[in-house]
């Protein structure tokens, strides 16, 4: 694959820190992209604020780089507009979770055709290191000097209950599994979404004793394990991975385009 | 030729407006006194080819009609005061993005939830300096249906021109009275489509490189050309930016483009004001009060003109400046605590001569009550 034809190199280097994981998820969505075959005119790329909000930028589709947890909102437009584009939304686990949280059940439930790819670094990593919706139980963080004493979201049974039609997990550990993963949830009819636990070395990293970029990579493969695994059925603890939702739904575009037709005689 | 004449409500002027100015997409979250404008529009889109959908909250609707609009689509959403409020965000965004789109606001008594179902202009200054930082802003207002439907229109046609937010401002009076509405014919008044650019394939395109008239053609998402949008400070490509020169060029650049076309802006009605020794300036259904105040006291003598405010941003400050010079005494209409009254002061050249006469209770502001004020400043007493 020739990765540098997806880059706008012309606005490199990127701001991301050494060690940081959100580059290591942009390359596997380029390489899921790259797989699909798709155009680059095809592609639509809408991201929220955040470290991990920065990526379309970087990205040469159509990108948009929007309000913090407002991308799906934006998304949504843009795939009504046109539906016959390819809409990826990365998104922080602040922006999906915390502030753009009603969005992320409202786009699940709607079924619109749309990618959520959320880098969980369980941390605000843009506004220096405060506490998210995911930030575990106990963890430190700037605004949590003593841990954090509310639980934290699990973003897959979030999406589940919400109705997200394609739910799978993967980390920067594993990259190829994530390409493999985000190629699929691009190919789904349907709303997506893709958790993708990324290090954050210069804030998570740092407060929780997490170590360098590396250590906190193998930790990833540590701490999870593939669904329906012997290690997984074996420890409960472990955090699963792979598609955890797949079920054919009607996408809400395509419901909307019938109704279109039936009123009006216009072909979408 | 008109095409048809229809008893409507002003909202539903609104939706007739918009869909003759070729409105493709609506987004929205009910709010009295505005929900009728989605109420239609989720009934007539999807005939006329067109798309809604109601979203979760009123930002994620502004956010939606952004991202719609990007791709092409003219596209628009309606709301009232809270709605109004949780706006604000993208609403900037549009502003530092320069994305067209319509923001209708059908005014209702404030602050906070306030009186939902009452009369009220206390949005002026909102949607002056509702969103955060420095830029500017078309608002335009109507009356009655007839004007709705044209200044519905021009909102779109603004839009496309200046590649800008434009908000509607009307009130709960205009949004639910009744009246004759005559639906122009196609081609009667004027529908300006998007811009785009003729840049080819293949070759560079910037989106915010301005051509010489000032304008900047578009490129739609799914087209040929790949580009970014971003609320931060960017570049011609749209790419961020934190060099202060591409700053203030860009600040520069987005208030210049409305604020120094004020004029050409500036669009307004005079009824008696040749003559006129007392002047009122108003807008939206006060305006209505004071046409009737004005008509009343011509068939009595008086010497009384109203000049009726269509733009309300960019403020027309010359041409106010101009009707205001040599009148005895300067009213102004409006139905807040003296929003609109500060900038006809501003404008006028002899600001202790412009009063104002105004209702902040919820109640529509009558003649009488003009007539009351206007008596005081007159000299008449009560
Ligand atoms: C309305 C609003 N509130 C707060 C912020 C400040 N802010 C920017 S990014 C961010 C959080 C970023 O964390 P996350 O979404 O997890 O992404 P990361 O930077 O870790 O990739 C916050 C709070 C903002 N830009 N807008
Ligand atoms: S602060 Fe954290 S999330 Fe942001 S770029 Fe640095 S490592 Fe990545």
């Amino acid at each position: 694959m020739n990765t540098r034809r997806y880059i706008r190199e012309r606005f490199f280097p990127h701001l991301w820190c050494p060690g940081c994981g959100h580059g290591i998820v942009m390359s596997a969505l380029v390489g899921a992209v790259d797989s699909l075959g798709l155009s680059q005119n095809e592609v639509v790329v809408i991201s929220g604020i955040g470290c991990s909000s920065r990526m379309p930028g970087y990205l040469d589709f159509h990108t948009m780089h929007t309000l913090h947890g407002r991308a799906l909102a934006f998304a949504t437009g843009v795939k009504m507009g046109r539906p016959d584009l390819t809409v990826i939304v990365p998104m922080g686990d602040g922006d999906a979770a915390a502030i753009g949280g009603n969005h992320l059940i409202h786009a699940a439930r709607r079924n619109l055709d749309l990618t959520a790819v959320v880098l969980n670094n369980r941390i605000y990593g843009m506004t220096g290191g405060q506490s998210s919706p995911t930030t575990p139980e106990g963890d430190r963080s700037t605004t949590a000097p003593y841990g954090v004493l509310d639980p934290s979201f699990d973003l897959v049974e979030l999406a589940r209950g919400a109705g997200a039609s394609f739910v799978a997990r993967s980390t920067t550990y594993h990259a190829q599994e994530t390409r493999e993963l985000l190629a699929a949830a691009i190919a789904h009819q349907g709303f997506s979404l893709v958790e993708v636990l990324s290090q954050c070395p210069t804030y998570y990293g740092r407060k929780n004793q997490g170590g360098d970029a590396v250590a906190m990579m193998k930790t990833f493969k540590q701490i999870t394990a593939p669904a329906g695994s012997q290690r997984a059925a074996q420890d409960p603890g472990l955090i699963t991975r792979g598609i955890l939702v797949q079920e054919p739904r009607t996408e809400y575009c395509a419901a909307y385009g019938e109704l279109v037709r039936e009123l009006s005689g216009h072909e979408e | 030729m008109p095409k048809e004449t229809i008893f409507a409500q002003g909202n539903e002027a609104v939706v007739q407006g918009a869909l003759y100015a070729g409105l493709d997409f609506y987004a929205g979250y009910p709010i009295t006194p505005s929900t009728e404008i989605a109420e239609i529009l989720a009934q007539r889109l999807p005939q006329a080819g067109g798309r809604f959908i109601q979203m979760e909250d009123e930002l994620a609707s502004l956010c939606a009609v952004i991202g719609a609009s990007l791709t092409g689509l003219k596209a628009m959403t309606a709301t009232s005061g809270p709605g109004f409020s949780l706006m604000q965000e993208a609403l900037g965004y549009a502003v530092m993005a320069e994305v067209p789109c319509v923001v209708v606001n059908v005014q209702r008594g404030g602050p906070s939830t306030g009186m939902p179902t009452a009369v009220a202009q206390g949005d002026v200054m909102q949607a002056r300096w509702g969103t955060h930082g420095d830029h500017a802003i078309i608002a335009l207002t109507a009356s009655n249906l007839a004007d709705v439907f044209l200044m519905t229109v021009e909102a779109f046609n603004l839009a496309e021109t200046y590649r800008t937010p434009v908000i509607l401002l009307l009130d709960e009076v205009v949004g639910h009275m009744r009246e004759k509405l005559v639906i122009p014919g196609p081609g009667e008044v004027e529908v300006v489509q998007r811009l785009r650019t003729s840049v080819p394939e293949g070759t560079d395109y910037h989106p915010y490189l301005a051509r010489e008239d000032g304008r900047l053609p578009m490129s739609d998402f799914g087209g040929v050309h790949r580009f970014n949008v971003t609320g931060l400070v960017h570049d011609m490509w749209g790419f961020p930016s934190n060099d202060p020169a591409v700053a203030y060029g860009l600040l520069h650049h987005l208030v210049d483009k409305l604020e120094n076309r004020a004029e050409t802006l500036a669009r307004y009605q005079d009824f008696f004001c040749d003559d006129a020794e007392v002047l009122l300036i108003s807008y939206g259904s006060a305006a209505r009060s004071a046409l009737h105040l004005v008509e009343q006291r011509r068939a009595r003598g008086m010497k009384i003109g109203l000049l009726e405010l269509n733009t309300l941003w960019p403020f027309p400050a010359q041409t106010v400046r101009k009707y205001c010079r040599g009148r005895g005494h300067v009213l102004v209409v409006e139905m807040n605590r003296g929003q609109l009254h500060g900038e006809v002061q501003k404008a006028a050249e002899q600001p202790e001569r412009v009063y104002l006469a105004n209702r902040y209770d919820g109640v529509f502001i009558s003649h009488k009550d003009i007539m009351q004020v206007l008596h005081v400043v007159l000299g008449k007493g009560v």
